[in-house]
């Protein structure tokens, strides 16, 4: 275990950032929370952001490969490039399970190139959270919040930041500012860690269980009354999809650029009437059907896939951000052994 | 050492020929620019091909592994993409990717049995590549009979080939039908299941089916009630799909993806899968 | 604190169903907190009891909603509008999206919206509980002490800036009529008119930069209708899901704000549903703004029937140019 003092934060940051980009929590002017390169701004470490960090290796939007057409012919241009190492820094423990359940998908055979050069040149810093909201329920997916994993793993308690490097890109991540840190033993972080479970202890949603849920339940719940209650009030729109840590599902497009086609991949929502739209029919053709799948998917269809791993972290994201305040908690509940 | 081979990153694939098969569809040869295969496939198969600037779009391959020199896919106008295509012309270079998705098992399940392939409309493409391996390794292969049904007689796919070569292969039987009766046509006329349940098959085979759902299901139907078991029945799903390899999230039926696990499914396995399809 | 109780609608709504006036009821319904309210529809005096919620979070206007419900709904459905709501409604049924036949309306009176954004930005995360009495008391997992606050330091912006407190359509008011509200809605505008044009651009630059296309303004906009939108068309040529390029944003904001010009009614939800807090409203208001001073005050949804100064041309309509000018003088 290493420690440094929090006066000395800022020297870290600065450190690393003349060794690589650093991204971080910062509290926006609006009182919401969003990862930002550093460049001094202060670490917001209370607050979640809006957005996950998913979009460090699976952008919003990303160009996959060019063309050049002229006349009959079409020449393909591969403009891949090795990523510069980066760091993110202060992501919660959710949002590092969300990475393991990312590369499930992406790296799984065949793997998505795109996705693995960004998640190679990337370090994930973790933090154990000492403010987890109302809306947290990471504890249900068998996450523990007070000991994320990532490549470097953070306490922070009222006067020190604690780090315990947790891989070999950890270590020599760590050796940046190895001058500005000292060894120290873990009693303190393990009284932060119980501190942390106290807290979480304490959280509304404590009780919520996955056990209605998991590989093998498609049968039982997949004809549900209740899904027609459940997203009665859903808009069809894509804020769910697009704040969760977990929900991958992209589309692919091709703009003219004017001198060529640019073929890029963009995030895709379920919930979007024409996601499954074909010239002859939509196999999901109202919300009910779009809504079930992506709560399906999340609490069954991944876990079958996935070796009974749940597609959800609890973050709590889409419980804030959705505008009908509907959200996978209320759908688990309601479908869930009563 | 990321940088290697990505799926999403397609080949250029040179489009050789055009045949014009009914008034809706069109089978293009497609090879490499260097007149090579673009990559081996297996029966069942599809690839995603590509119009830079339009779309791209997923096609059974509808030639046989056995073809060593080249591709063809059978394609209905219908969409963009196919919309393109159909206007494209001999030299016309766009893009391929595959192989994807799980193809017929022909050498580990089919091999040793007599076969009966029922397609409708454009379902003979897919399979037409399994036809055409089995009449390659024939000895492979029990008797095989053949049910294939479109609108018109005009609309009938590979008419050419069905009429010339398969029909006139020893062991091998055609039976065309089409919907509604037509000068000059003195075959079968009516729906492919009403049909099937004419010529009412043994149940000593495998049957393989592909057509518009709604021919799948009444064909199903009829199958059950000449006695053939799910287990021996193999159909192909069709659903919206851009990645191909079950990443983009979006042709799943329950926990399986068509691109992926799929396009074919043995119909019991399709019983297990919620109703979304 | 909403003057009208709780209990008095839910009373209300119970005898309407038992009379029969109406077969369902659309309201708001109880989540997990107190401050998440979902719309929902209500059958029974039973699951209104249990379920139903009318606070200071009962934000959602449920107008849009009966755009789907009268089409499939058999026998009248009751709707319970805000004073703002009603404007969307009135505007809906001008466009004909809503079956009037099907709906019976109950104004209520509002005291206007907490935001659950402010809430947050002063009672930090870990809200446990919230009483919405004459003043809010906030439990948090952190605080010793709940925290006090004041109802109109953590109004929702499209309640700060409310225009109206009268109903302008319902089959049946509980509680009091209020007035039009001599609203300040247009100071942020002039504020951003009196920028330059490039300060007004990083203005939007910055805002719009944030938004992450979720669609969320258009699908809660109750004058967003089309069954199909263009921006969902692959034949529309403009179908997109994310950014491919910085304008591309701009473009969805303006294109939209543009479409719903002179239907919009100002009713603040494309900024309450924004998950990044974009002030998308604004646009709209600029737009109102414009027209108000190009062909005199119109208030979309003040009356049904009326047409739109963009949708009827007369004598006096200022001509392009004279437009032009107007908005040129504070490029």
């Amino acid at each position: 275990m290493l420690k440094c003092s929090l006066s000395v934060l800022d020297s870290v940051f600065s450190r690393i950032s003349e060794k690589m980009d650093l991204y971080l929590p910062v509290k926006r002017e609006d009182g919401k929370a969003e990862y930002k390169k550093w460049q001094g701004e202060e670490w917001s470490e209370n607050l979640n952001t809006v957005k996950s960090p998913k979009d460090f290796f699976f952008p919003q939007s990303e160009d996959l490969v060019r063309f050049r057409t002229e006349g009959k012919s079409v020449e393909v241009i591969d403009e891949r490039e090795e990523k510069a190492p980066f760091a993110v820094f202060g992501v919660r423990a959710c949002d590092v399970r969300s990475f393991e359940i990312l590369d499930k998908v992406f790296l799984e055979e065949p793997r998505d190139s795109f996705y693995a050069m960004r998640r190679e040149a990337g370090i994930i810093v973790s933090v154990a959270c000492q403010r987890p909201a109302e809306t947290c329920f990471c504890k249900a997916f068998g996450i523990d919040a007070a000991d994320p994993s990532g490549d470097v793993t953070c306490w922070k308690t009222d006067s020190e930041l604690y780090l315990r490097a947790n891989t070999d890109k950890g270590e020599s991540f760590i050796s940046i500012f190895a001058d500005l840190l000292t060894e120290c033993d873990d009693t303190e972080v393990e009284k932060e860690k119980e501190k942390i479970s106290r807290i979480l202890e304490k959280l509304p949603l404590n009780g919520l269980s996955t056990e209605s849920f998991g590989a093998g339940k498609t049968e039982e719940l997949f004809e549900r009354a209740e899904w027609a209650d459940l997203c009665e009030a859903c808009l069809g729109c894509g804020t769910c999809t697009f704040v969760c840590p977990t929900c991958q599902c992209y589309d692919i497009k091709d703009i003219k650029t004017g001198n060529g086609v640019l073929r890029y991949r963009c995030w895709d929502s379920c919930m979007y009437s024409e996601f499954t739209k074909m010239a002859h029919g939509n196999n999901r053709l109202t919300q009910r059907e779009r809504f079930r799948q992506r709560f399906m998917h999340k609490l069954v269809y991944f876990p079958e896939n996935n070796g009974g791993v749940f597609g959800c972290v609890g973050c709590g994201r889409c419980l804030k951000s959705c505008p009908v305040s509907m959200n996978i908690v209320k759908v688990m509940k309601e479908l869930g052994d009563k | 050492m990321n940088k290697s081979f990505d799926t999403l990153i397609p080949a250029v694939g040179t489009i050789t020929d055009v045949r014009i098969d009914t008034p809706d569809i069109k089978t293009f040869r497609v090879e490499t620019p260097d007149g090579k295969k673009a990559f081996d496939h297996r029966p069942g198969q599809c690839a995603m091909l590509s119009v830079p600037g339009v779309g791209e779009a997923m096609f059974s391959i509808t030639s046989s592994p056995t073809n060593e020199e080249y591709m063809e896919f059978s394609i209905k106008k219908c969409g963009c993409v196919t919309d393109w295509l159909h206007s494209a012309e001999v030299g016309q270079q766009i893009t391929i990717r595959g192989p994807y998705g799980k193809p017929f098992p022909v050498d580990e399940v089919f091999a040793g049995h007599n076969m009966l392939f029922i397609a409708g409309g454009v379902g003979l493409a897919p399979l037409r590549s399994v036809i055409n391996y089995c009449r390659h390794y024939r000895d492979r292969y029990g008797r095989i009979d053949i049910v294939y049904g479109s609108r018109s007689r005009d609309d009938l796919l590979d008419y050419g080939e069905i009429v010339n070569e398969w029909a006139t292969d020893a062991d091998v039987n055609v039976h065309l039908t089409i919907d509604n009766p037509q000068e000059g046509w003195d075959g079968h006329v009516g729906f492919v299941p009403s049909y099937v349940k004419e010529l009412s098959f043994d149940t000593d085979r495998i049957a393989v089916l592909c057509g518009p759902p709604v021919m799948i299901k009444f064909t199903l139907a009829e199958l059950e009630a000449l006695g053939f078991d799910k287990s021996q029945v193999y159909t192909t799903l069709e659903l919206r799909m851009k990645c191909g390899v079950g990443k983009c999230g979006r042709c799943n039926v329950g926990a399986k993806y068509v691109c992926k696990d799929g396009p074919v499914f043995r119909a019991d396995e399709l019983d297990c899968l919620p109703d979304e399809y | 604190m909403q003057k009208v109780t709780r209990d008095i609608l839910v009373k209300r709504a119970s005898e309407l169903l038992a009379d029969g006036t109406v077969s369902s009821v659309l309201g708001w319904k109880a989540g997990e907190f107190d401050y998440d309210v979902t719309p929902a529809t209500f059958t029974d005096t039973e699951s209104l009891e249990k379920g139903f919620v009318w606070s200071d979070f009962s934000a959602a206007n449920l107008s849009k909603y009966l755009v789907s419900k009268t089409k499939s709904a058999e026998g009248r459905i009751l709707v319970f509008l805000k004073p703002c709501d009603t404007y969307s409604f009135n505007q809906l049924l001008t466009e004909h999206r809503i079956d009037r036949e099907k709906v019976y309306a109950v104004g209520v009176p509002c005291e206007g919206m907490a935001d659950i954004n402010k809430i947050r930005s002063i009672c930090g995360d870990g809200i446990i509980k919230i009483d919405c009495g004459e003043k809010l008391t906030v439990e948090t997992l952190y605080a010793d002490e709940p925290f006090v606050v004041e109802p109109s330091e953590v109004l929702l912006e499209k309640c700060e800036s409310c225009k109206s407190k009268k109903h302008v359509a319902y089959d049946e008011l509980l509680g009091e009529e209020g007035e039009v509200v001599d609203s300040s809605r247009f100071s942020e505008v002039e504020r951003l008119e009196a920028m330059s044009a490039d300060e007004r651009f990083e203005f939007w630059q910055g805002e719009l930069s944030r938004c992450i296309r979720c669609n969320a303004c258009r699908d809660a906009c109750p004058a967003c209708t089309c069954e199909v939108c263009v921006f969902n068309n692959p034949a529309s040529g403009v179908e997109t899901k994310a950014p491919s390029d910085s304008f591309e944003e701009k473009m969805f904001h303006i294109i939209r704000a543009f479409h719903v010009a002179g239907r919009c009614t100002d009713c603040g939800e494309c900024s309450r549903v924004c998950p990044q807090n974009i002030p998308l409203h604004l646009l709209n208001r600029k737009l109102i703004k414009d027209m108000n001073e190009s062909y005199g005050t119109y208030q979309a949804g003040e009356t049904v029937g009326a047409s739109s100064p963009l949708t009827e041309y007369t004598l006096g309509d200022p001509e392009a140019g004279d437009v032009l000018e107007g908005g040129g003088k504070n490029a």
